[in-house]
């Protein structure tokens, strides 16, 4: 544990974002509040497929994520031992045309350093039975599969446990402010009913697709479009390993096993509100369809549920489908875009790189408050998600 | 209705006809606030409208100040659960279509009610045994691809319910069809800690010293593929008035549970391991 510092943190979201960056700063010996209008983990990093990114999807297109990618998959399995099903996942080619992407994939995880290893279509069969019987060839690579609430879970226990107030169920309503400065929020409690204030020596918007709405409460500009997917799960476990389309991103191109389901994602369109997603049939259907070409059994397995998530893509609403836009994240500094002091934005990202995009942000935070503390996220062992419910007593 | 004001969990209505209604019943109590009370809600809805679809469309249309919990929409967090007509269910694939005109939700039973529909999950988790710690660890080996090594715990480490374990069929489970392993797969436990058994079960309902069904069919789980804890220590747990003993076998918590982690059933292996195991004749039973 680092020397402790008066200066107070508020982070304005519960998800994946806030929860690593609370992380962060509580070891950096910080003092932390973190406000939730909901349950943590109730906006957009609670509803993922589940996927604990290799980098291979990325690597084709964009290296610099692929290398990101399989570097905080390292990390993360050894920060939080036991939150993974490491079973490794393959890319598939279940036509000709996918073939086309096979030299491009294997160059572009060599590139990146992710370790592939090629199969033949009887060596993807002895791992994965129930894959299309029609295989060409498959591509191993170390994807895992990860239980997206409580992974996150373990970096607010821990962050609880160093101190940090995490309060769910209490949700930003307004941001005060003085003279161009952000001092702090007004708060609704959803627990007691009553309104309150929060004051803060900087404010961090860790609001994922829902920025935009908090920036504007600093009258500060944050470009978001909002980017829904549709998931399905079945039910039933038809494989092990997360299986991936060989072919460059698109609609149902990935079937994740959860427990006792498997998980087909997804598709992508945008939004204007986070809050107004709604579940088209047709992309249920699609989902099916698509997910049946990788497993045909799935197309008999009966549904458990359907449901959406809005990617919280940094950019504006020029985009028509969302795959545009990049997955990086942005960190903005209101003070250095807009002249707006002690307010930061942290958006974008995707859960794989939660703890590296934490890093930044708390390096930004850090370098604004005068502080010199080095980032510890690395190697410091996560407790395990249920001390987050303890954790909450012991505060 | 408003054009945004769709079903919720289906798609924007346009010229179809839509007026599938329902009345929910909602128990709300906010601390300080003159004590609990139900309110009346009516929402529109469609063939795969869940009742947590419904919540969620009055908290953004009617009432931004109801709390619930809930995170991944599709039955594997295990956070949205909640009493709906009684019954212990996940909201989120709980679907209105099987139910009546009017649906009453509430908090889970046997434990306190923070606010609303959430409850202080502590009292859930404060039920395991602790004094049994585990925890499995998988990391990435030299090539990157996947081995698994054990963690000595440098801090207090508690029983870490869903952590993977190897690929495993139980003779009751029948809704799980994973390939056969070919290399050594792990999983995720069946259970989502979800509360629902605790919710259901009649004695966890008259006595707060039951340790109740989830934490006992996580002990029967340990005996299963122990993870380096000791069966006597397992067992000793479990064999006390407040454990194994006073289920009454009303089978509840296994028709609650919504991830086919089998409870009643585990909780009966664990009182035949007491009645007719031990450790003087181990060897010929397992």
């Amino acid at each position: 544990m680092s020397t402790r510092h008066d200066a107070h943190v508020l982070i304005v979201g519960g998800g994946a974002t806030g929860g690593g960056l609370a992380h962060d700063l509580a070891l950096r010996g910080l003092r932390v509040t973190l406000v939730e209008r909901g349950e943590v983990t109730s906006g957009t990093s609670g509803r993922h497929h589940g996927l604990l990114h290799s980098g291979a999807r990325y690597a084709v297109g964009d290296r610099e994520a692929g290398v990101e990618c399989i570097r905080e998959n390292m990390i993360l399995k050894r920060i939080a031992p036991g939150t993974f099903e490491c079973n490794d996942g393959l890319f598939v080619a279940v036509c000709d045309e996918d073939l086309e992407y096979l030299e491009p994939l294997v160059e572009g995880c060599t590139g990146a350093g992710i370790p592939v290893q090629r199969l033949n279509a009887a060596e993807a069969l002895r791992l994965e039975p129930n894959l299309n019987p029609e295989l060409k060839v498959a591509v191993r690579v170390p994807d895992a599969t990860v239980d997206p609430m409580r992974l996150i879970l373990r970096f607010f226990a821990t962050a609880r446990h160093n101190g940090a107030d995490i309060r769910p169920y209490m949700e930003v309503v307004g941001l005060l402010k003085h003279d161009g400065v952000v001092t702090g929020a007004a708060v609704h409690d959803h627990v007691t009913g009553k309104t309150g204030e929060i004051h803060a020596d900087l404010v961090v918007n860790a609001a994922g697709p829902w920025s935009e709405k908090v920036a504007a409460m600093a009258g500060a500009q944050v470009p978001m479009t909002p980017s829904p997917g549709v998931l399905l799960a079945l039910r039933g476990r038809y494989c092990n390993m997360v299986i991936n389309r060989m072919h460059k991103s698109g609609d149902g191109d990935i079937v994740v096993p959860q427990r006792g389901l498997s998980v087909i994602g997804t598709t992508s369109w945008v939004v204007e509100d986070p809050d107004d997603l709604s579940v088209p049939e047709d992309h249920v259907e699609r989902m099916y369809a698509e997910g049946s070409k990788l497993i045909p059994a799935l197309r008999d397995a009966p549904r458990r549920a359907a449901w959406s998530a809005a990617r919280p893509l940094v950019g504006s609403a020029a985009a028509a489908t969302g795959r545009e836009l990049s997955r990086t994240f942005q960190t903005f500094d209101h003070a250095e875009k807009e002249g707006i002091e002690g307010f930061v934005t942290i958006t974008g990202g995707k859960a794989t790189t939660l703890r590296g995009m934490a890093e930044l942000c708390a390096d930004v935070v850090c370098r604004k408050l005068g502080i010199d503390e080095p980032c510890r996220t690395h190697e410091a062992v996560l407790l395990p998600h249920t001390a987050y419910y303890s954790e909450a007593v012991a505060a | 209705m408003s054009p945004d004001e769709h079903p919720p969990g289906g798609p924007a209505v346009t010229s179809t006809a839509q007026d599938d209604t329902r009345r929910f019943r909602v128990y709300r109590y906010k601390r300080g606030d003159g004590g609990e009370r139900f309110e009346e809600f009516d929402v529109p809805v469609g063939p795969h409208t869940t009742v947590l679809d419904a919540l969620r469309w009055i908290q953004r249309h009617r009432d931004p100040t109801l709390a619930l919990r809930h995170s991944c929409l599709h039955a594997s967090c295990g956070t949205c659960g909640m009493q709906v007509d009684g019954r212990e269910e996940l909201a989120c694939v709980c679907s209105v279509q099987e139910h009546g005109s009017e649906i009453t939700v509430e908090p889970l039973a046997n434990l306190p009610v923070l606010t609303d529909l959430v409850v202080e999950m502590n009292g859930f988790f404060a039920r395991f045994p602790h004094e049994h710690p585990i925890i499995r660890s998988s990391a990435a080996t030299e090539d990157g691809h996947n081995g698994e090594v054990h963690l000595e715990g440098e801090h207090e480490v508690i029983l870490d319910l869903p952590s993977p374990v190897p690929l495993y069929h139980h003779p009751l489970h029948h809704n799980h069809r994973a390939a056969p392993a070919a290399v050594d797969f792990v999983r995720l436990e069946d259970c989502i800690e979800c509360g629902l058994c605790l919710s259901a079960c009649p004695v966890a309902a008259t006595s707060q010293e039951y340790v109740g069904p989830a934490a006992l069919a996580a002990a029967e789980r340990l005996l299963e593929e122990p993870r380096g804890v000791r069966r006597e220590d397992v067992l000793a747990w479990a064999d006390r008035p407040e454990g194994v003993w006073r289920c009454h076998v009303g089978l509840e918590c296994t028709r609650a549970c919504p991830a086919d982690a089998i409870p009643a059933e585990r909780i009966m292996a664990l009182r035949r391991e007491l009645t007719f195991g031990g450790p003087d004749d181990e060897e010929g039973k397992r």
